[in-house]
């Protein structure tokens, strides 16, 4: 696939972003915006994932995901863009994104596995969990011997509890080199910036002293950056190492009065809003 | 008749390190995971004959439940061990998230509960846990009550699909139960079959409850005595079948009243059948140093705490 339909991709995920939190009166569009082309890379170009068509031709998922690569969503607020990206690649129909955050769902406000939605494999949302989890899927990897890896995205404010410490001691104590950490450096929290709230200080250095091999993208909200990156992380995974991505992306990327602030960390559009940002995102696939 | 016979004491976390040497030679699914307790939980023989199935977390209890959690993910069976305390209270929120809520099939196996651990003090005992365990929703707990059970239970464990919470001491207790047992998650086990009180244990208090039922067997009252050793699912069935026919309940259980054994069955009672209750458990209270049979008595839970209470209720029967 080449860059130019990635992007229509994003772009179309982008609307259903900001259609889905709008949708619901609630949500978290500026966390989604920022990481949407990680996301779409990931899903429609670099992970190899079973492309099997079952039931209502939907991709047939498979909670073991043996012999492909696996991704996981440790900042599970991001759901809206998670569900899309789902969605888009062929999970679930477009349609039932209509249903986000409502009662009966199955896209409950943060990912789980209890609604039986095809594409999440843990729950998300008490931050600091997913890096755990990923570690202990990409052993099971190991002992299955599979030599797919396994991806999981992490945000900034998030490296502040303390569990996300523990897998990061872990993981090169173990040598767990099957697996891809990103961490969406977008700088902001709920009650601020990160540098106000709780500063991160160099999490480079951090993930070096703990034996990772880090690497960085300079703007995730570039989507030939973000392939070039994610290639580069798959050519050096299996060396011994686990990899760390440190990505920066603009909270709410995309529409441009969502960006550059925390205010839209976890706020919906209204109707106004809402007009103003499709304006700016094209439509590719078709809105839901 | 009795079915039960003492044999020798032994500790119930040699059950469970046994029961996993057996796993390591018969599920090549079962893996487990320790964060810094491997002599403590007694797998040194499961890692020492299957080391590429077992993961050493050190002191970072919060990640090694998520771990558990990703290992199920590629079909693995993880057994994460250590103290009660930490594979609990301490990651009540990993486990429900990532574990319970996730529905992974994941046998949290924990040792030292209850008050027995004795001299280290309260920060290592808990008794709180099975409270905490049993409102988590998909959460099957159990606590075993001698070796030969507790090793059943790690067994059968494996062949069980879901989340569990395996609970055990850490004090040598008589041994009683048959070996060669069919553990049967959900099912509590009649031990002895009586018609004046029902005298409802779980755990190390099972023994105590039989020794009590010798005592007022000697008295001329008959009692029942059922062996909880799966509190979630309750056999509620088998509590009902007992309760209607004695009309009364002790509940004995090393662990809070709050929230535990007993208030589990006076759920079960209050909307089924009413019947008078009397509990055997720790009062709102912290636990303490001291050896294990002093703190059994200084907290009231021995044998002649259990006659006490089996004659109190018997008396509140009208």
């Amino acid at each position: 696939m080449q860059i130019k339909e990635l992007q229509d991709i994003a772009s179309q995920v982008r609307r259903d972003i900001v259609r889905m939190v709008h949708g619901c009166a609630s949500g978290h569009p500026g966390g989604s915006l920022g990481c949407t082309d990680l996301l779409v890379a990931l899903y429609f170009q670099q992970m190899k994932i079973n492309n099997r068509k079952g039931k209502g031709g939907h991709l047939s998922f498979k909670m073991d995901g043996i012999g492909e690569d696996l991704f996981f969503l440790s900042n599970g607020h991001i759901s809206p863009l998670f569900y899309s990206v789902l969605s888009r690649r062929g999970y679930f129909d477009a349609a039932e994104m209509a249903t986000f955050r409502k009662l009966n769902t199955r896209l409950q406000g943060h990912p789980t596995t209890h609604e039986g939605l095809p594409g999440i494999r843990v729950a998300s949302g008490s931050l600091g969990q997913g890096m755990s989890v990923a570690i202990g899927t990409a052993l099971a990897k190991k002992l299955n011997g599979d030599d797919r890896n396994v991806f999981v995205l992490m945000g900034d404010g998030e490296q502040q509890e303390g569990q996300v410490w523990e897998a990061a001691q872990f993981a090169p104590h173990h040598k767990v080199d099957n697996l891809i950490a990103i961490i969406d450096l977008n700088g902001q929290q709920i009650d601020g910036s990160t540098e106000e709230v709780m500063a991160n200080r160099d999490l480079k250095a951090k993930y070096k002293a703990f034996g990772w091999r880090v690497m960085e993208i300079a703007d995730g909200n570039d989507m030939e950056q973000v392939v070039k990156g994610l290639r580069k992380a798959k050519r050096i995974s299996g060396k011994g190492e686990p990899i760390m991505i440190l990505m920066k992306t603009e909270m709410g990327a995309g529409v441009d009065f969502m960006m550059g602030s925390h205010k839209w960390h976890g706020i919906a559009p209204n109707d106004e809003q809402l007009a103003a940002a499709l304006a700016q995102l094209p439509e590719t696939i078709g809105d839901y | 008749m009795k079915k039960y016979t003492f044999t020798e004491k032994q500790d119930t976390r040699s059950g469970f390190g046994d029961g996993m040497t057996e796993l390591g030679r018969t599920n090549p699914k079962v893996v487990t995971l320790c964060a810094d307790l491997v002599g403590s939980l007694k797998t040194a023989t499961f890692i020492k004959e299957n080391p590429e199935r077992f993961f050493q977390t050190g002191i970072a209890e919060a990640n090694m439940m998520g771990i558990s959690a990703g290992l199920t993910i590629g079909g693995f069976i993880p057994y994460p061990t250590t103290f009660a305390n930490f594979g609990s209270g301490r990651v009540y929120d990993q486990i429900r998230q990532s574990i319970a809520y996730s529905d992974k099939n994941v046998k949290i196996a924990v040792s030292h509960a209850g008050l027995t651990l004795g001299e280290d003090g309260a920060t290592h005992q808990i008794l709180e846990d099975i409270a905490m365990m049993r409102a988590m929703p998909n959460m099957t707990v159990i606590n075993p009550c001698d070796y030969n059970q507790t090793k059943a239970a790690t067994i059968a464990l494996a062949s069980h699909v879901g989340p569990a919470y395996l609970r055990f001491g850490r004090p040598k207790v008589p041994v009683f139960t048959d070996p060669n047992q069919k553990f049967e998650i959900g099912k509590a086990w009649m031990v002895n079959e009586g018609t004046d009180v029902s005298i409802f244990a779980t755990g190390h208090l099972v023994w105590e409850a039989i020794q009590a039922g010798e005592t007022l067997a000697e008295k001329g009252i008959s009692a029942e005595i059922i062996n909880i050793h799966t509190i979630k699912p309750l056999d509620t069935e088998a509590i009902l079948k007992s309760v209607r026919k004695t009309k009364c309940v002790v509940t004995c259980e090393e662990h809070q009243a709050n929230g535990g054994l007993g208030d589990a069955v006076a759920q079960v009672l209050s909307q089924n059948f009413i019947a008078p209750q009397e509990y055997i458990a720790v009062n709102d209270s912290f636990g303490e140093s001291g050896k294990p049979e002093q703190l059994m008595a200084k907290y009231g839970l021995s044998a002649e705490n259990i006659i006490e209470k089996a004659l109190k209720v018997i008396g509140r029967k009208n």
